[in-house]
Parts: C-alpha cells; sequence; structure tokens
C-alpha cells in the first residue's frame, strides 16, 4: 500500500482543519466582526454535510489501518451531528452575544467537540473510540465552564469534569480488559475473538462490566446520571442545548460500535445490565422529573428517561432494536434541539428564564412559540402525532418483539407519570396568566428554523416511514447482527 | 365515489386550522363564521355515508386503503359498518351544535376554541373510521390533546386539576392498550383490526388483552370504580366541552368494547362476562343513587351519564343481538340527551353563572320555552317511550330479562332511579315559585338557543319515535360480528 486512503475521514479532516483555520482567523477578527467566525464555522458544517453526503457509504469502509470504519451507520450520525450543532449555533447566537460568549474560543470548542463525536461516531478499535471519547469530553468541559464569572457554571464544569474523568478511566480500564481477554484493541479481531475459541470469560465479563458502565456514563443513565443534572442547570443554556443534542448521537454510536460491533458474542451478558439501566432511568428518570421546579433540570431528568427508552430497543441485541434506538436517538435530539430552542428564546439580558414559571401564560405573549413547545413536550410524552410517539412504538415493538412484554409495560407505565411533568409546562403555557406580556423576539434565521424545526416532530410523527426505512438501512448496510 | 371518510375526517381540520390561522380574538367574527362554515361542511360531507349505506350487508363500506408504513405493515384503512357509521354522523352533528353553543358565550380565545373543536372533531371520526390498529389508536391519543387544552383553557375555577385527571386517566388506559397492539401485531404480523378478528389466541394471552384494552375503554366509558375523573371533567369544562366529552367520547370507548374486545378476545370476554356484567350493574345502580344526591346540575348529568353507560356495556356483554343492538340504540341516545342536557344547563350558567341546583327554582316563570324543552329532555333521560332514552334502555332490560331475570330486574331499577334524579332536579329547577332576584331577572331562550335545543329535540323524539331508522342500519353488523364472538379462538 503506497498512500493512506483519507477518504472514511474526510469529514473529520475537514472540520479539524474549519477549527484550526478559525482558531487563526479569530485572531484577526475585530470584536464587531465576530460574525466572521460565526459564519465560518456554519460554513464548516455546511462543507463537512457536502462531503459526507457525496461520498455516501453503501458498505462499511475501513480506514488507516482499521482505526476507522465510515459505513452508512457512520454518515447517517454525522450528518445528525452536523445539523444538530449548525441548528445549535443559530438558535443560541442571540444568547451567545449577550452574555458575551459570542467568541471564537466558543466556535472552536464546539468544532472539536463535535470533531470528537465524529472520531467516536467512526471509531473502529478501542484506541480511537476513546480518543473520541476524551476529546469531546475535554471540550465541552471548557465550554461548561466558559462563564467564568457564574459560580454555578464553574461548579458545573467542575462536576463534569470531575466525573467524567471517572467514567472514562472505568471505559478505558474495561477496554483494556477485554484486550486482555482478547489480545487486540480492534472492534473486528475482538468480535472474532469472541466467536472463536472462548476466551477467559471471566476477564471478559469483568472487562464488559467497566466498559457498560462508561457507556452509561456517557448516555447519562441510571445510577450513572448525577452529572446530567447539574450540568445541565449549571451550563448556560447555550451548551445545555449543544450537550443534550448531539453527543447523544455519538454517545448511540459509542454503545454500538464497543457493544454491537466488538462485543456481539457477549450479547447475553451485557442484555441484562442494560435492562438494570433502562428500568432504572425510565422509571427514577420521569419520577425525578415531576419535582424539578427548573426547566432545565427538568429536561435534564427527561434526557436520562428519554435514554433509558432509547436502551429499550438497544438491549434486544438485534438489528430492528438498534434501528429502533437509532430513530429514537434521532427523534429525541430532533425534539430536543426544539425544545431548548424556545428556552433560548425565552431568556434575555440577565435573565436566564430556566425556571418553570417562566413558561406561564406564553399562549398569550407568542401563540406560535407555545405551540412549538406544546408539540416538543408531547413528542417528549410519546403522545401521536409527534414523531416521539413512533419513536417509543420502536422501541416497544423491539422489545415485546424479543418476548420483553414486562419491559414495555414497565416503559408506558413510567410514561404515564413522565406524562404529568411534560403536561404541567404545557398547563403554565396555556392555562395560566402571562407574567409579562411581551413577545418573544427571536432573529429571522431562527423563527424559519426553529418553526421547520416543530413541524418536523408533527410531519415525522404523520410520516415517519422514510426516517424509520433509513435507519433499518444504516443498519443493514453496516452489517450489525 | 368521493373518499367520503377522509373527508370526514379532513375536513373539520383543516377547517380548524384555518380557524385557529385567524388568529387574536379581535378577528372573533370570521373566526365563528368560518368554525361554523367548516362545521357544517363537515356535517354534509357525512351525510352520503348514511344515504350510501348499504344495509343488507356487514361488510366495511366506503373502504379506503393506501400504504402509510410498510416497515410494519401499518395502512390508512378506513371504512364504516353498521355498528361504527351513525358514530361518524352523530360526532359530526354534534360539532356543528358544540360551534353554534359557543357562539356568543367564549369571547377569549375564540379561535382557538373553535379550532380545538374542529380538530378535535375530525379526529373523532377518525377513531369511528380508522381500521388499522396505529391509526385507531393515533386518533384515540390524539384526540386527547385539543380535549386537554379546552378543559384547561376554557373550564371553570378547577380546570387544571380536571384536565390533567382527564388525560392521565385516559392516558392510563391507552398506553397498555398500546402494548397490546403491538403484541397482537407480533402475533398476527398485522396491524389490520379486522384480521386480528381471526387470530387463534390462547386464554391466558387472551385475558391479558382483555385487561389491557379493558383498562383503556374502561376509563374512557367510564365503568365505575374508574369513573372518577368524568365528574371533574363535566364540572370544569366549558358546555361545548362537556357536550362534546358526553356525547362523544364517552361513545368512543364503548365503541372499543365492540370492535376491539369482544371479536378480538371472544373467549376472554365470555370468560369475564359476569364480571363486567357486576361492574355494569354497579355503574347502573349505586351511580344512579349517587346522581340522586348531586347539588351541581352538571355533576348531576354527569352520573347519570355514567349510569347510562353502564346499560351500553351490559347490553354488549349479554352477547345477544337485542342486548348490543339496545346498547349501541342506547349509546346514540345517550349522544341526543346528553348534549341536550348539558346545553340546557349551559343556557341557564350564561345567564346565572352558577350550576348549583339551590340557587335555582321557579325558573318556567321567567323563561317557559325553556323550561318545555328542558322537560322534554328530562323526560327523555328517564326513558319515558316516546323519546330516544327508551329505546336502547328498554331493549336492553329485555335481553337481560331473557338471560336471568334477576339480572333484568336490578337493570330496571335504573327506570325509577333515573326518572327520580332527573326529575327531582329539573323539580327544584324549573317548578316552584321564583326562588330569588336572579330568577326573576331570567330571559327566556334567544332564538340561537331556541334552534339549538330545538334541532336536538327533533332528534330526541325522532329517535324515539322511530327508532327502526337506527336499528335497521346496525342490525345485520351486529348479527355478524356476534356470530364472530360466538366462535371460540383457542
Amino acid at each position: 500500500m503506497t498512500g493512506v486512503d483519507l477518504t472514511p475521514a474526510l469529514p473529520e479532516i475537514v472540520i479539524l482543519a474549519a477549527a484550526s483555520i478559525i482558531l487563526i482567523v479569530d485572531l484577526f477578527v475585530p470584536d464587531a466582526r465576530r460574525y466572521v467566525s460565526y459564519w465560518l464555522t456554519q460554513l464548516a458544517l455546511l462543507i463537512a454535510t457536502c462531503v459526507t453526503l457525496t461520498g455516501l457509504h453503501a458498505a462499511g469502509v475501513k480506514g488507516f489501518h482499521n482505526m476507522v470504519v465510515a459505513d452508512m451507520v457512520a454518515d447517517f450520525l454525522r450528518i445528525g451531528c452536523f445539523i444538530s450543532v449548525s441548528l445549535m449555533l443559530f438558535y443560541s447566537r442571540g444568547y451567545l452575544e449577550l452574555r458575551g460568549m459570542f467568541r471564537g474560543e466558543t466556535f472552536v470548542l464546539i468544532l472539536f467537540a463535535l470533531l470528537g463525536m465524529q472520531v467516536i461516531i467512526t471509531g473502529n478499535s478501542f484506541l480511537t473510540l476513546y480518543l473520541g471519547v476524551e476529546l469531546n469530553a475535554l471540550s465541552l468541559y471548557a465550554l461548561v465552564g466558559s462563564q467564568r464569572s457564574h459560580n454555578r457554571a464553574s461548579e458545573a464544569a467542575m462536576k463534569y469534569f470531575v466525573l467524567g474523568a471517572l467514567a472514562s478511566g472505568m471505559l478505558l480500564y474495561g477496554l483494556s480488559m477485554i484486550y486482555g481477554a482478547t489480545g487486540s484493541l480492534d472492534v473486528d479481531l475482538v468480535a472474532r475473538a469472541l466467536n472463536g475459541e472462548q476466551p477467559n470469560r471471566t476477564l471478559l465479563i469483568f472487562g464488559l462490566v467497566f466498559v457498560v458502565s462508561g457507556i452509561a456514563f456517557k448516555l447519562g443513565v441510571v445510577p450513572y446520571h448525577m452529572w446530567v443534572p447539574d450540568v445541565y442547570d449549571g451550563a448556560p443554556t447555550a451548551f445545555t442545548l449543544l450537550i443534550g443534542t448531539a453527543p447523544e448521537l455519538a454517545g448511540f454510536a459509542l454503545a454500538l460500535r464497543l457493544l454491537s460491533g466488538a462485543l456481539q458474542g457477549a450479547a447475553i451478558d451485557w442484555q441484562g445490565m442494560l435492562i438494570v439501566l433502562s428500568v432504572l432511568s425510565v422509571v427514577l428518570g420521569n419520577l425525578i422529573a415531576i419535582s424539578q421546579t427548573s426547566v432545565k433540570r427538568m429536561l435534564a431528568y427527561s434526557a436520562i428517561a428519554n435514554m433509558g427508552y432509547m436502551l429499550m430497543g438497544f438491549l434486544t441485541a438485534n438489528r430492528y432494536g438498534f434501528s429502533a434506538s437509532m430513530f429514537y436517538t434521532v427523534a429525541y435530539v430532533l425534539t430536543t434541539l426544539a425544545s431548548f430552542g424556545v428556552v433560548l428564546l425565552l431568556s434575555r439580558a440577565g435573565f436566564e428564564s430556566d425556571r418553570i414559571d417562566d413558561f406561564k401564560g406564553l399562549n398569550q405573549r407568542s401563540p406560535w412559540w407555545a405551540f412549538i413547545m406544546l408539540l416538543t413536550m408531547f413528542s417528549l410524552a410519546g403522545i401521536p402525532p409527534t414523531v416521539g410517539f413512533y419513536a417509543k412504538f420502536l422501541v416497544f415493538e423491539a422489545a415485546i418483539n424479543e418476548g420483553f412484554v414486562w419491559l414495555a409495560v414497565v416503559g408506558v407505565l413510567a410514561s404515564l407519570y413522565g406524562a404529568f411533568y411534560y403536561l404541567r409546562i404545557v398547563k403554565l403555557m396555556y392555562f395560566d396568566e402571562p407574567i409579562e406580556s411581551a413577545p418573544l423576539v427571536a432573529r429571522a434565521d431562527t423563527r424559519v428554523l426553529l418553526s421547520a424545526n416543530g413541524l418536523a416532530l408533527l410531519v415525522l410523527g404523520i410520516l415517519p416511514q422514510q426516517l424509520i426505512g433509513l435507519c433499518a438501512i444504516a443498519l443493514t448496510q453496516s452489517n450489525f447482527p | 365515489m368521493p373518499p367520503y371518510l377522509s373527508l370526514a375526517i379532513w375536513v373539520p381540520i383543516v377547517a380548524g386550522l384555518a380557524v385557529l390561522a385567524v388568529g387574536s380574538d379581535r378577528n372573533a367574527p370570521t373566526a365563528r363564521w368560518i368554525a361554523l362554515m367548516g362545521a357544517i361542511a363537515g356535517f354534509l360531507v357525512t351525510v352520503p355515508l348514511y344515504w350510501q349505506f348499504d344495509v343488507t350487508t356487514s361488510a366495511m363500506q366506503f373502504v379506503e386503503r393506501t400504504e402509510w408504513i410498510p416497515r410494519f405493515d401499518i395502512h390508512y384503512h378506513l371504512g364504516v359498518d353498521g355498528i361504527s357509521v351513525l358514530f361518524v354522523l352523530l360526532n359530526s352533528f354534534v360539532t356543528v351544535l358544540v360551534v353554534w353553543a359557543g357562539w356568543e358565550v367564549i369571547t377569549t380565545r375564540v379561535a382557538q376554541y373553535m379550532g380545538a373543536f374542529l380538530i378535535m372533531s375530525g379526529l373523532i371520526n377518525g377513531v369511528f373510521a380508522a381500521l388499522d390498529g396505529v391509526l385507531f389508536y393515533t386518533f384515540f391519543e390524539a384526540m386527547l390533546i385539543p380535549m386537554y387544552l379546552i378543559i384547561g383553557v376554557w373550564g371553570g375555577p378547577n380546570r387544571v386539576y380536571a384536565a390533567l385527571k382527564f388525560f392521565l386517566y385516559t392516558l392510563l388506559g391507552s398506553l397498555l392498550m398500546l402494548v397490546a397492539l403491538i403484541y397482537l401485531y407480533n402475533v398476527s404480523e398485522t396491524f389490520a383490526i379486522l384480521d386480528w378478528y381471526k387470530v387463534p389466541l390462547e386464554l391466558t394471552a387472551q385475558i391479558l388483552l382483555f385487561v389491557a384494552f379493558f383498562l383503556a375503554f374502561a376509563v374512557k366509558v367510564p365503568m365505575w370504580p374508574v369513573h372518577t375523573w368524568l365528574p371533574d371533567a363535566h364540572v370544569e369544562a366549558p358546555t361545548g366541552g362537556s357536550v362534546v366529552l358526553a356525547a362523544i367520547t364517552l361513545k368512543v370507548g364503548a365503541y372499543g368494547f365492540i370492535r376491539f374486545i369482544l371479536p378480538i378476545v371472544p373467549d376472554a370476554s365470555r370468560y369475564l362476562a359476569d364480571f363486567v356484567i357486576t361492574l355494569s350493574l354497579i355503574a347502573v345502580v349505586y351511580i344512579g343513587f349517587v346522581a340522586l344526591v348531586q347539588a351541581d346540575m352538571k355533576k348531576l348529568i354527569a352520573y347519570s351519564s355514567i349510569s347510562h353507560m353502564g346499560f351500553v356495556t351490559l347490553g354488549f356483554f349479554l352477547f345477544s343481538p337485542l342486548g348490543a343492538e339496545g346498547g349501541l340504540a342506547q349509546m346514540i341516545s345517550h349522544g341526543f340527551v346528553s348534549a341536550a342536557m348539558f346545553l340546557c344547563v349551559g343556557v341557564m350558567y350564561d345567564r346565572m353563572h352558577t350550576r348549583l341546583i339551590a340557587d335555582y327554582g321557579g325558573v318556567v316563570n321567567t323563561m317557559p320555552r325553556f323550561a318545555a324543552f328542558m322537560m322534554l329532555f328530562a323526560m327523555a333521560n328517564s326513558g319515558l317511550p316516546g323519546t330516544s332514552g327508551f329505546v336502547g334502555e328498554f331493549m336492553v332490560i329485555l335481553a337481560a330479562v331473557k338471560a336471568n331475570f334477576w339480572l333484568g330486574f336490578t337493570a330496571a331499577i335504573t327506570l325509577i332511579l333515573g326518572a327520580a334524579y332527573t326529575l327531582w332536579m329539573y323539580k327544584r329547577v324549573v317548578f316552584g315559585p321564583v326562588a330569588n332576584a336572579h330568577v326573576a331577572a331570567l330571559t327566556d331562550v334567544s332564538r340561537r338557543e331556541f334552534w339549538l335545543l330545538g334541532v336536538v329535540a327533533l332528534a330526541v323524539l325522532a329517535m324515539g319515535v322511530f327508532p327502526k331508522a337506527f336499528i335497521d342500519v346496525m342490525h345485520v353488523s351486529v348479527t355478524d360480528l356476534l356470530d364472530q364472538v360466538a366462535k371460540s379462538k383457542l
């Protein structure tokens, strides 16, 4: 082989180059023209999307000595990340400007976090995956703490960092155990080792426990959820939006690459662990969310519960379950983008609007945004005709298909009392009198995109076929069992 | 042939969206007119369903079937038979009444009020017309959203509590139904409801499915002891909301019994028939007594609704054509009568802003025409021959006596109880000397209210005098369905 084939990692190279260029360009941009960096970031995302779209992979292509893989799942999730980061930037521009965070570092850090997610998504070796996890996490720690004057943000960053370091330690420890058991760091070789002669079972399972813990931390499911509410609450809302969206796609990819790609042979073992994580998350996440008075904390517990539902599809350990989980994650990310988009609109200079009561009478202030928020709440609650219904439908179908009827029953009962707190937001917006009467102001691009985003929840809830098909095809083409 | 069922669903929804687009209260008159036009158009497109209905077959008619989500074999599959066609008509008819009833009464956020009702009307038509499990579920759940908003935004003082209770109660049942639907899909590889009629199932599976479906529909009906959301919702909802709740959404629950439970799990249905009959009789008798002591008119009618719906479930689980047709007739009749009773209370409430019986007395002196209308509806509510209320109750009691004398005897107690609570309320509110200055200041029904009540009165009398027009439509379908139920699926 003469040269290295760069194509599998082309979108990553684009983002890395863009991040470096913006870092330099930003030095020469005066404060008043900071939007140059902003638009450069958006441009980079656009180019990366186009590059991914032009080089779509039907079957998996490995590169860099099997360190990375570009397959249809990777393409799909990467594009998902690009779109959600781009929307996040559009929605939070006003918010960042008002708080002095509309700076070059912010964009560069966001791009590096994105790069980390992409590395996770395309990782085909334990090392690559771990590198992606770290790159993503370190950038996010810095972003959370970037509002230095705010104690809560600093505290959140500290918590995130300490717990995150612990989690990646566990992941690394687990990976090294599996390496010990199978003799390889390569996802494919580990999978082959598991299928061949029986490796050291005890060592393997011992490592598996730590790997699952590391993944669970990334996803933020009970009992590894402690960081989620604090970070969601403490971080500037714009970065809460970032943490709550694209990294969930990467988290799904991490679980898919490790548990299915490498450790499918041990599915019977991790299935049981995921059942526990899933049940605890949906039951506790929904329950604790009820008592929250902060929107961000409430959505944090909602995220915990939703990742529990996502695992409900994943733990079936078959292609249908994985594609259901993938659909669930995409639907969840789409919904979260819209809901935090409205939360961002509510906030103004020096006013975070993160209390639930800030939603009071929104219908009388801005009926349209109240309607978008209503859609997101019903989507999170899984009520048709929103996309959240099909997300739940698919994971329940996958679970019941595997014989886990009881799991689906636990899931629906938890979503019943989960509906309570989503409905409370609707109640505040529609039934209560507003505290203030000023309508929400939004930039023109945000108005268009946020409306489209909200309506997409409805459209995908009525015509989900394309997305369901896409998720199924992606997993089939990428040779997941 | 035009797709009448799709039109019945989408005309109101599109009209509702158009009304919502009108927006602020400055354009309230425009919103009202668009809403009325939409409701009337929505009703007109359902009329051919009756004229062109073939009463000689039990097969689904006006069928539309398009692929929707092939991955799960889900179809946009609509169709009506003798059981469901009348409810599509009833719902579209009641929607016109509701828009009309809210004409001058609703003054805040008019567009949203009218829009919510129209969208809900389309969704409810979808529930009755859907022949695909997921399509049914989508409509079934989606209709909770507008109702939740209607109760919560335009309701009484305790509206928030009532709206939430309504939503969560009904969601509890329907979520378990979702599990049941997915389970059935896994067994049969299809979501077509009619195909599920033929799927063999073990008794254990049947019983579990029965429980899941039963919770969903029993909450909606509502049956004792899961009825407690209804009085709260009724009392707090605005008049239009109460009308739709009583006249239509309760029917959705009973419709689910006959469309899903009886034919899909026939053995479990027979196995658990005594259980359902017992609950029905408790609803009929015990809730009748509860109604007797109510001080609030809306609450009284709400309890009377539960009691009347007990007849419906009783009729279904007697497994005789007479009982099932009686149940269906009772559903239609109750649609008219309860709507009328709530409209009457609404007429008085708009003037006095109280629903307490004690605040009234001698209304007949100031509102004679209104008193005449209410007399008719009160009689219909107590099951007087010649009104629609008599038909269904009589048929069910007859079927019950055939099955077991004491069953019929117990059910017949309602004839006394129903008359007692309705007429006693009527006496206290309408007769006697003028109770206070507020009653003395009452004005009789306006022209709008006169026609509103007049149209319903005609419907009540028409069904009472000529029930054949209704029974004939359902007869073949019901007989065929009961044949289906008689076959074991074990």
